[in-house]
């Protein structure tokens, strides 16, 4: 059989972002597939020699578009650890809120996407349609639809009024009522079904040696999540990880529905808890030497090593995104699949390519 | 403040970095850090049960380490994002982009656009592999 | 099949989309747009140029006249400017600009502050192209 070279990708209709694989294909059946990056690279991590440390929270927000609050809250959580001080419980309790806010709005996009990568155009709608409740909750709370800028080294900037915690409340309300009326397609249904049930299985060993990270993970069967660790506000929050066991598309997309719920239940404990007081705290001193954050984004967990010099610029910003974890097992799990699957299973991962460039 | 860290000769990395994979440590990612004119690190992140683990390996700039992207396939994409921007090489790596991976144009000879202070590039080749985020030398 | 109650209930509703041109949205009390300075409270101390994220902004200074230059194409909106502002001349109105054909920055002028604190009308406002 004469191996053909199928290029997919940077520019495809199911791509969100630009990711080349070239798929060496027999017959119908990918043998080999290679990633090739470097389309959105900007150099981010770079810019830290040429912005302070306060300055740096725009930019790192804009690593990602879709989990922004998430980036700059893991950064100023490193900052604040390296300058000894805390963010006040309201300021942690509203990061708690904002950053489930975007976790929900992400997984909606993603589930979207998802059903638009096997043609479910009604599907997609539908969930965009819910999604743009959630966007002008942090629109109207924070000012900004998507990279909201809320928070600042020492706590957040910006506050929840009683008629804003009502109102969240009130539309999380229909939103979750909304998504609720969708879960059976999204779980039971046969087109569903069809597409994603047995495709791209991706064992439970397989994740955890090949270092994947989040949904993909939890797809797997590995009950990790990086809200365990107890940042921000969620120390007080009941939580427990999602997980789906049988490691295929299914999974992943299930584990994702089921997290949006999750969300939405995580903002109304948050908003529940949340009690008067300082927004941030004085910030003193210098950031100096090295510390690791670790939250969890949408996509998964997400690593910063920060280094500092005692000085107001950072001397090292090295940021691991979710994505970057999960292009190995990608490929690892491309081959031996259908050549139709293939969109499904490289959106199933929830590819965020600007993230895993920086 | 610092952060928990073994630090270990380039020679042991791999017997290491074996190790904690039977131990059950899922790789997290490397890290490179930039110490001044001729001296780099490496930073190997490992976690297991929400509890990281690190190995500092000492590297001189321009310099080779083995890679464990044979031991564990999830390294090979960021060890050659490190040959990108810190052109440190790799040994053995199973994927290997020859310095590409972000630039198809990039020139194979060695650049370091991520560095302070250059790596010298070969006589004839542009350094310029990522075109706008050129460091000057200090 | 599952998706046929939510087909036919969106069948019967209200289009979710507005008639864009025709019917714009009310702006939300909060939202962060257009940044605009009162030039004639502005004492030209630069903290904004400083503290800018994005670097769009630029302070100028001779001995009785301030520029205040905003290149509004790289303003990205955070409102780091408004919040370190020491006499609050800036703000963000609801609304964002128009849509732009042509690559612009805003530049107003106005006195500095005099000791026995005079103030002028800011002289012009203009827009300059590049």
């Amino acid at each position: 059989m004469a191996r053909t070279v199928i290029p997919f990708g940077p520019q495809h209709p199911v791509l969100p972002e630009p990711i080349h694989l070239s798929l060496v294909l027999e017959d119908e059946k990918v043998v080999e597939a290679l990633p090739t990056l470097g389309y959105v690279h900007r150099g981010l991590e770079m810019l830290a020699v040429k912005r302070d440390y306060n300055q740096m929270i725009q930019i790192v927000e804009r690593v990602c578009g879709i989990c922004s609050m998430i980036h700059s809250l893991c950064y100023c959580q490193g900052i604040e650890e390296m300058l000894g001080i805390e963010a006040p419980r309201r300021a942690r309790m509203l990061r708690v809120v904002w950053s489930e806010l975007h976790r929900l709005h992400s997984h909606l996009l993603w589930l979207g996407l998802f059903a638009d990568s096997f043609g479910f155009e009604s599907l997609f709608m539908q969930l965009w349609k819910i999604r743009e409740r959630v966007m002008d909750l942090n629109e109207a709370t924070t000012g900004n639809r998507v990279i909201v800028s809320v928070n600042v080294v020492g706590g957040v900037r910006t506050d929840l009024d009683e008629a804003q915690v009502r109102w969240i409340k009130d539309t999380l309300v229909e939103v979750e009522a909304s998504i609720r009326s969708l879960q059976s397609t999204i779980m039971n249904d046969t087109t569903v079904c069809k597409r994603t049930k047995g495709v791209g299985v991706l064992t439970k060993q397989a994740a955890y040696d090949l270092g994947a990270a989040g949904p993909m993970l939890r797809g797997s069967g590995v009950a990790q999540d990086m809200r365990q660790l107890k940042y921000a506000g969620f120390d007080e929050l009941a939580f427990e990880p999602v997980v789906e066991t049988a490691g295929d598309c299914w999974a992943r997309s299930t584990v994702r529905f089921r997290e949006s719920l999750q969300s939405i239940d995580l903002v109304r404990q948050a908003l529940d808890k949340l009690a008067p007081g300082d927004l941030a705290v004085k910030v003193k001193g210098k950031p100096e030497g090295e510390v690791i954050t670790r939250v969890e984004q949408p996509r998964g967990e997400c690593l910063y090593y920060l280094k500092g010099n005692g000085s107001t610029f950072l001397e090292r910003v090295r940021i691991r995104t979710p994505t970057f974890a999960n292009i190995p097992p990608l490929a690892a799990i491309l081959p031996g699949l259908d050549f139709a699957d293939v969109p499904v299973v490289v959106l199933s991962i929830d590819p965020c390519i600007s993230c895993t460039e920086r | 403040m610092s952060i928990d860290a073994t630090t270990i000769a380039p020679a042991n990395l791999l017997a290491e970095a074996s190790k904690l994979k039977n131990d059950g440590y899922r790789f997290v990612t490397l890290t490179s850090v930039e110490l001044d004119e001729t001296n780099m690190e490496i930073l190997y992140h490992f976690d297991k049960n929400l509890t990281l683990k690190n190995l500092r390996v000492p590297v001189q700039k321009g310099g080779t380490l083995p890679s464990i992207s044979g031991l564990l396939f999830g390294a090979f994409l960021v060890e050659n994002e490190i040959r990108d921007q810190y052109a440190l090489t790799f040994d053995g790596l199973v994927l290997d982009y020859q310095g590409k991976l972000y630039s198809e144009t990039a020139q194979t000879a060695a650049s370091s656009p991520f560095c302070k202070y250059h790596v010298k590039a070969e006589p004839d080749s542009k350094t310029g592999s990522e075109p706008g985020i050129q460091q000057e030398g200090k | 099949m599952k998706m046929l109650p939510t087909v036919i209930a969106n069948l019967f509703s209200k289009p979710a989309t507005r008639n864009y041109p025709f019917f714009v949205r009310e702006p939300f009390e909060h939202a962060r747009g257009e940044l605009i300075n009162d030039i004639e409270r502005c004492i030209f101390c630069g903290a904004c140029a400083r503290k800018c994220p994005s670097q769009c902004l630029t302070v100028t200074k001779d001995k009785t006249e301030g520029i205040w230059t905003l290149e509004f194409f790289a303003c990205v909106g955070c409102g780091v400017c408004v919040d370190v502002c020491p006499v609050n001349c800036l703000s963000q109105k609801t609304t964002h600009r128009p849509v732009a054909v042509e690559r612009a920055v805003i530049t107003l002028r106005g006195k500095l502050p005099e000791r026995p604190a005079k103030k002028d009308r800011p002289d012009s406002i203009e827009k300059t192209a590049e």
